[in-house]
């Protein structure tokens, strides 16, 4: 019902609807916090701290309509901003312009969310079929590994990307075996996932690169350069764009085709509709003749396939080697991302981009302000996510029928 | 669906099958005996001092060797009743490895304090604040659980990696706890005052000997055996554990439980904290905050032992001894590579992990020796429901 009524709506009443307000107040939030950095630098507090208020008015506002998730997500998004900006004015020159050069941060933040990205949406297919994958970061660090020994022993980057993919898809092919076929524990089943492949990985180093490490001349996956976008007029803008687009990893523009298809598959398809079908209620899927199993299991291999495509680009599009454990955490964080972005392609991409630019600005923060700031900069992701799931800013919804092992009849 | 206690055959089995597994991949990689890399691995845990004809200083080294298994198996004795304890009640704590870390910090912070009190005061406070403190942390996703209904696996997860960020931030460069007299490579903080040190009952205190946090861990296990089978809050937590809507209509408090239970979950793995540096580690380093994996090994602890103490107690002998005997010190490297064993630790405790959860596995191949004819019609194991259908 509430659907019909939302598409009778006309363009107007949407844009002054509360949901549009509560994105106006994100933006306002955002705003107030960049008028303090550079290029602008505002170095009185009036100006940024007036626009977060109006932020946090529209949040207020937005939320007494009964739009809480982005209400509350703009209230939150001024406070941060006010914070921010207070810190910012009171921060010398120097410092703001040493951490705050933007078109190394926007570039940083592709490319941290990059693998995120792929993970996520890898999950994404798994949890929306109703098979929990705990399993991404070991998903991702197979990926990694067969990622750059698959480039060395094939002398390509493609052989690599390939290898990675099959070792990732037969990874989660573990997985779905043993949630689906075994009716076991899905959590219990990745975290084992997680284990193996932290031993696989580890093991297979070691015995094939021994002490010296993986070899310096691995084949990387290539970066795309522009060299036109410097010359875009204005000069400012022009510099801008090609610190930020100009020369970036192959897999970084894929990560956008592959948003795009997997909302239209998981959205516009009947394939889609199938694996929601399928995680929300898979008896009734199971009645209108949908193969349950089937499904679980293409979506859990598709999703191992993909973490691994984001391991594969951390190894041979990013640090050009491997190291044991070389994941470090990332495939939790496309965990959370998947949750935070509520099990949706673009949600989980937004996510991936807060996070990424967080560990973008932890990585510059030291340079200026000594690298304990950087430290603890690293724990906001999970913070944000333990807020998120707490459901201070609108609850997460997970599939209905997640971690929940079906049995034919 | 986690509660379940009890049961031998499918631990003992799954143990077999991983251990032989691991022998299969040391063949496969390295071409080596895997029985005389298992002799080595047994060796290098020192379970041979048990034996009565080791003597001389084959002896000596095997104490040596066992001081440093059980000195592995209190924590992970109490990683695994803190997984254990959650299961008991329906609940998945993956964070045991945060909690033990935040008892860690609370631990060397409070050693580190209260320099001159008596020697048994100031281990007890030490000892309860950081048992407090992994409750604490734990109790966070207890909470979590019980008003808003957030899975306690992502909160878990999540607070794990706080840990490791704030621990990393306290102890690491510019921290507020990092001894500034050194600019080492690897900061740390300073090393805890004598009168915070647990006593040594076995082997030399200067060389890591016995501590009496085995005795506490032990301890550990008869409370928990205590908690949840002989108290009424343990009945609960079991009833709401075999079937939480169940035991809501008998008029048990479900939330309630749950916080409990994740709280006295969080509680054992910040006690395995405090044991830990109290007892031999004595200061804490960014390495170590960022590399122990003692709390993940809990998982595999609980579930090896499934969920009860004295399984518990039997799965963590085994693990400690693997983590001891394939440790670089511990294993002769002209046998085999401590590096390589270490990462084949890793891969026997996935394969537990995997298979010990997987009871139908059993079932099946159960069946399937029905059906080529090995058995006859009433082949199903004694004690065990037909393929639940």
């Amino acid at each position: 019902m509430s659907v019909r009524a939302e598409s009778v709506r006309s363009g107007w009443e949407r844009a002054t609807g509360p949901r549009a307000v509560g994105i106006l107040g994100i933006a306002l939030g955002a705003l107030s916090f960049w008028l303090a950095l550079p290029p602008v630098h505002a170095r009185n507090t009036v100006l940024p701290v007036a626009v977060g208020i109006l932020g946090a008015a529209a949040g207020i506002w937005a939320v007494s309509r009964r739009e809480r998730r982005v209400g509350w997500g703009a209230i939150a998004a001024a406070l941060v901003g006010i914070v921010g900006a207070i810190l910012a004015t009171r921060s010398s020159l120097t410092h703001l312009d040493i951490v705050v050069f933007w078109g190394a941060l926007v570039t940083a933040t592709l490319r941290w969310a990059t693998p995120l990205t792929f993970a996520a949406i890898g999950g994404m297919f798994s949890e929306r079929s109703g098979v929990v994958n705990i399993g991404l970061e070991g998903m991702m660090l197979v990926g990694a590994f067969f990622g750059a020994l698959g480039a060395d022993k094939t002398g390509s980057w493609e052989g690599g990307l390939l290898i990675a993919m099959a070792a990732g898809g037969a990874l989660a092919l573990i997985h779905a075996f043993f949630a689906i076929h075994l009716r076991a524990d899905q959590i219990v089943g990745g975290t084992a996932i997680n284990f193996l492949a932290l031993g696989i990985t580890g093991y297979l180093y070691v015995d094939v690169y021994g002490q010296q490490g993986t070899p310096t001349n691995l084949p990387a996956i290539p970066d795309v350069h522009f060299n036109w976008l410097q010359h875009v007029p204005p000069h400012q803008l022009g510099s801008f764009l090609d610190n930020s687009f100009g020369q970036m990893n192959l897999m970084v523009w894929l990560m956008f085709p592959l948003l795009i298809v997997s909302y239209i598959v998981m959205f516009k398809t009947p394939i889609g509709l199938r694996i929601r079908a399928v995680g929300e209620h898979p008896r009734a899927a199971d009645t209108v003749g949908i193969s349950v199993y089937a499904v679980r299991y293409s979506a859990v291999v598709v999703s191992g396939v993909l973490a691994a495509l984001g391991g594969a680009y951390l190894s041979i599009g990013f640090v050009h080697s491997f190291s044991e454990g070389m994941t470090n955490g990332r495939g939790f964080i496309a965990l959370a991302a998947l949750i935070f972005g509520g099990w949706r392609p673009f949600g989980a991409f937004g996510a991936a981009l807060l996070f990424g630019f967080s560990s973008a600005l932890a990585l510059r923060l030291p340079d200026a302000y000594g690298s304990s700031a950087g430290t603890l900069f690293q724990a906001l992701p999970y913070v944000l996510t333990l807020i998120a799931v707490a459901g201070v800013i609108g609850r997460s919804i997970p599939p209905a029928a997640i971690g929940r092992p079906y049995k034919k009849q | 669906m986690y509660q379940r206690a009890g049961g031998i055959v499918t631990p003992l089995i799954t143990a077999l099958f991983a251990f032989v597994v691991g022998g299969l991949v040391v063949v496969a990689t390295t071409g080596k005996n895997p029985l005389s890399t298992y002799r080595a691995i047994f060796d290098g845990t020192g379970l041979n001092w048990l034996f009565p004809w080791v003597s001389g200083v084959a002896r000596h080294d095997a104490a040596l060797n066992l001081q440093q298994t059980l000195l592995v198996m209190a924590p992970l004795m109490l990683t695994g009743l803190a997984v254990a304890f959650a299961f008991r009640c329906g609940l998945f704590n993956i964070g045991g490895q945060g909690q033990y870390t935040v008892g860690t910090v609370v631990a060397v912070q409070t050693g580190i304090w209260f320099a001159s009190m008596p020697k048994p005061a100031h281990i007890l406070i030490a000892i309860v604040l950081a048992t407090l403190a992994g409750a604490v942390w734990a109790g966070i996703a207890g909470v979590l659980r019980a008003t808003v209904g957030a899975h306690e696996v992502i909160t878990t997860i999540m607070l794990n990696w706080i840990a490791l960020w704030v621990a990393s931030y306290l102890v690491g460069f510019g921290g507020p706890l990092q001894d500034k007299r050194f600019g080492a490579v690897n900061p740390n903080t300073p090393d805890i005052v004598a009168s915070a040190k647990l006593p040594v009952f076995w082997g030399d205190p200067q060389l890591q000997g016995l501590h009496i946090g085995f005795f506490i861990a032990l301890a550990a296990l008869v409370v928990f055996w205590i908690v949840l089978s002989r108290t009424t809050l343990g009945y609960e937590v079991r009833a709401v554990g075999f079937n939480a809507e169940a035991a809501r209509y008998s008029g048990i408090n479900v939330p309630r439980s749950y916080f409990l239970a994740m709280a006295i979950s969080g509680a054992f793995a910040g006690l395995a904290g405090a044991i830990d540096l109290l007892g031999w580690e004595f200061h804490l380093d960014l390495t170590v905050v960022q590399s122990s994996q003692i709390g993940f090994f809990g998982i595999a602890v609980a579930l090896l032992g499934r969920n009860s103490a004295v399984g518990v107690f039997f799965a963590s002998l085994v693990f400690a001894a693997l983590l001891n005997g394939t440790s670089a010190r511990a294993l002769d490297p002209s046998i085999f590579d401590p590096q390589l064993a270490g990462n084949l630790t890793r891969i026997i405790q996935g394969l537990v992990v995997l298979f010990v959860g997987a009871d139908l596995l059993v079932v099946y191949l159960w069946q399937a020796r029905r059906k080529l004819g090995l058995v006859g019609r009433d082949g199903l194991e004694p004690g065990k429901e037909p393929a639940a259908s």
